[in-house]
């Protein structure tokens, strides 16, 4: 490290944020993968009615403006709101003020991503293949896990890549929900923007956002490269 | 095991009415033009379509019956389907396709079935394979082998090579021969290939327009003069069962032997007493009103005309009988009249060329529990 000029090493301050960052992204999108696959499927395979008011449901978070997600969470999740005071009570678990809260926040805006992802690639899975599982005695549960689940998984992975490059950049759902705390709720938009409000910050700005853009690209080419490497295994 | 079939459905204006059965093992090839039933029909077997109207009956179980809302979904029917694209899972090496079916048969699979089966289907080479690096014709195999793998009671064959070319067809027509005869089950093949139909199959169901129009046993079928009218293709000739009668080393001959006749064919391997199944064309068939003294052709039937059906561009199919063997000679209008060839009149069938197949009966069967009754 040392061989290099001193502006290309990252502060103290700025690798916190980064790992922040990562650790808030990864822990929100992985969070919500269970539930984008459980909400996928019927999606995916079956018609029932109010289906498209449901899918726009779970898609709002996409469109919703993220100041509102933030307050959505803040008064459902605050330790002084019902379910924030029994989670803390019972699992004792505190979203507010927390970089847990950040995660959720983040895992929640990009939550739709991940859906569509997913619901994209289980109707990619052949429903040929799954009638062959069913005629060699597989039943309804072995059959997702033993074929559509493995099928899809390309695009679940890339789909959960995007969605974690995408959970990096979050801004107003965290500050909104969990406030802006440096080493627990400060990613890196976060991060860039108390650089931004303190006088000459815009140096340690341009820094970060730098990193930022840089850490979105890695995750957008990762996400293809892995989707293609897997459907490459996969093709017949 | 016997199967009993019987059903109503209606696919978008196409409505199918469609029932038959199986007494014997054996293949049943289902014949017929695209969009005649062929492939509904084994997929209302299979359970993958539930037809408004039916009851279908594999041994003493009951796997349909709409009238008392007896169901049976396709995992618990025990029934083998080799699709016409194969559908191997994409994601598993060809042995973890092999087993999937294996694993869940809830048998007490013997052991060296899994080996027996590789073998037969000469698929141990690529046992570590994924599906997208195999050949069309090892892909066929694979599909085979895992059908038989889960231990069915009857298999079903929706057009197995429809998806390969020329050579690889022949690369597989012997395996599904091998298992006509040493599966010992029963086994319903879809085609519209003449070829296929009169090189595989013991009964034949014709399908036209969603509907049975005959039931018949092959050798009787495809020398039958009424063959054209029923599917608009010509007759394939003759199929007739016989056994090895005599091996003539020195010549390089052998002698099959069927009831009221026999016929020399080069030589094939096999016992005194191995059945054969021999196929002669109607075009390899010539008919002379004397026995031909001076001629190369090894096989000269007397024969007696049972049918004359004139055909279009002035052909005419006549149909002999020699001895339980039935044959049918392709000849020209012109010949028929010059011959005066009359029902009834003692001829000479001379045949120019068989095929012989390999038929017969084995002493193990290769699928486990292939003979036991499903729980």
């Amino acid at each position: 490290m040392s061989t290099l000029p001193a502006g290309w090493v990252l502060t103290p301050v700025e690798y916190d944020a980064l790992l922040l960052s990562l650790r808030i992204a990864m822990a929100g999108v992985l969070s919500m993968m269970p539930f984008a696959l459980l909400a996928a499927v019927p999606l995916a395979r079956r018609r029932f009615v109010g289906k498209s008011f449901v899918e726009g449901l779970l898609l709002l978070p996409l469109v919703l403006p993220p100041v509102v997600v933030g307050y959505l969470l803040l008064i459902t999740f605050g330790t002084h709101e019902p379910l924030g005071a029994w989670l803390l009570q019972h699992f004792d678990l505190q979203f507010a003020f927390s970089w847990k809260g950040a995660a959720l926040a983040s895992g929640l805006t990009t939550f739709p991503l991940q859906l569509r992802a997913i619901r994209l690639s289980l109707e990619g899975v052949d429903l040929r293949l799954v009638e062959a599982a069913e005629t060699l005695g597989a039943g309804p549960l072995d059959k997702f896990f033993a074929i559509t689940l493995p099928l899809a998984i390309p695009g679940i992975i890339s789909g959960a890549i995007t969605a974690f490059a995408a959970a990096l950049g979050e801004f107003g759902a965290i500050i909104t929900f969990v406030s802006n705390i440096p080493g627990e709720t400060q990613t890196l938009p976060l991060a860039i923007y108390s650089a931004l409000q303190q006088p000459g910050g815009e140096h340690e700005a341009a820094r970060l956002a730098t990193l930022s853009a840089l850490l979105a690209l890695a995750g957008v080419m990762l996400a293809q490269v892995v989707d293609r490497r897997i459907r490459d295994r996969l093709s017949s | 095991m016997s199967i009993e079939i019987d059903f109503r459905h209606s696919l978008g204006n196409a409505t199918f009415e469609v029932a038959f059965n199986v007494q014997r093992p054996g293949i049943t090839v289902l014949f017929g033009p695209s969009g005649s039933g062929k492939t509904t029909t084994v997929n209302v077997l299979a359970g993958l379509l539930k037809p408004r109207q039916g009851r279908i009956v594999l041994g003493e179980r009951i796997v349909l019956d709409t009238t008392r809302g007896i169901f049976v979904k396709p995992r618990k029917r025990n029934i083998g389907y080799v699709f016409q694209d194969a559908r191997l899972f994409p994601h598993m090496t060809v042995h973890e396709n092999l087993r999937f079916g294996w694993k869940r048969s809830g048998r007490q699979a013997d052991a060296n079935a899994f080996t027996r089966i590789v073998k037969l289907l000469d698929i141990q080479e690529v046992l570590d394979r994924r599906p997208s690096r195999l050949s069309g014709g090892e892909r066929s195999r694979v599909a085979l082998g895992r059908a038989l793998l889960c231990s069915p009671v009857l298999l079903l064959l929706d057009e197995p090579l429809a998806a390969l070319d020329m050579a690889r067809r022949a690369e597989i027509l012997p395996y599904l021969e091998r298992l006509h005869v040493e599966a010992r089950l029963p086994i319903i093949y879809v085609t519209h290939s003449l070829d296929e139909l009169s090189r595989l199959a013991d009964q034949i169901v014709l399908l036209n327009a969603g509907r049975v129009t005959r039931q018949a046993a092959a050798a009787e079928l495809l020398s039958d003069l009424a063959f054209s009218d029923l599917t608009g293709i010509s007759p394939y000739g003759a199929v007739i069962e016989t056994r090895i009668a005599e091996q003539r080393t020195a010549d390089g001959l052998t002698l099959l032997a069927f009831e009221g006749g026999g016929l020399l064919v080069p030589a094939v391997d096999g016992p005194i007493g191995a059945i054969l199944r021999v196929r002669a064309r109607a075009e390899d068939v010539l008919l002379a009103r004397e026995a031909p003294l001076h001629i190369s052709a090894n096989n000269v039937l007397p024969a007696r005309v049972t049918g004359i059906r004139l055909g279009a561009a002035s052909q005419a199919d006549v149909q002999l009988s020699c001895g339980s063997a039935r044959l049918i000679a392709r000849i020209t209008q012109a010949s028929l009249g010059r011959l005066g060839i009359a029902d009834g009149q003692q001829l000479f069938a001379i045949v120019k060329s068989v095929r012989i197949d390999l038929r017969g009966e084995n002493t193990q069967p290769i699928v486990p529990g292939c003979n036991g009754i499903p729980e």
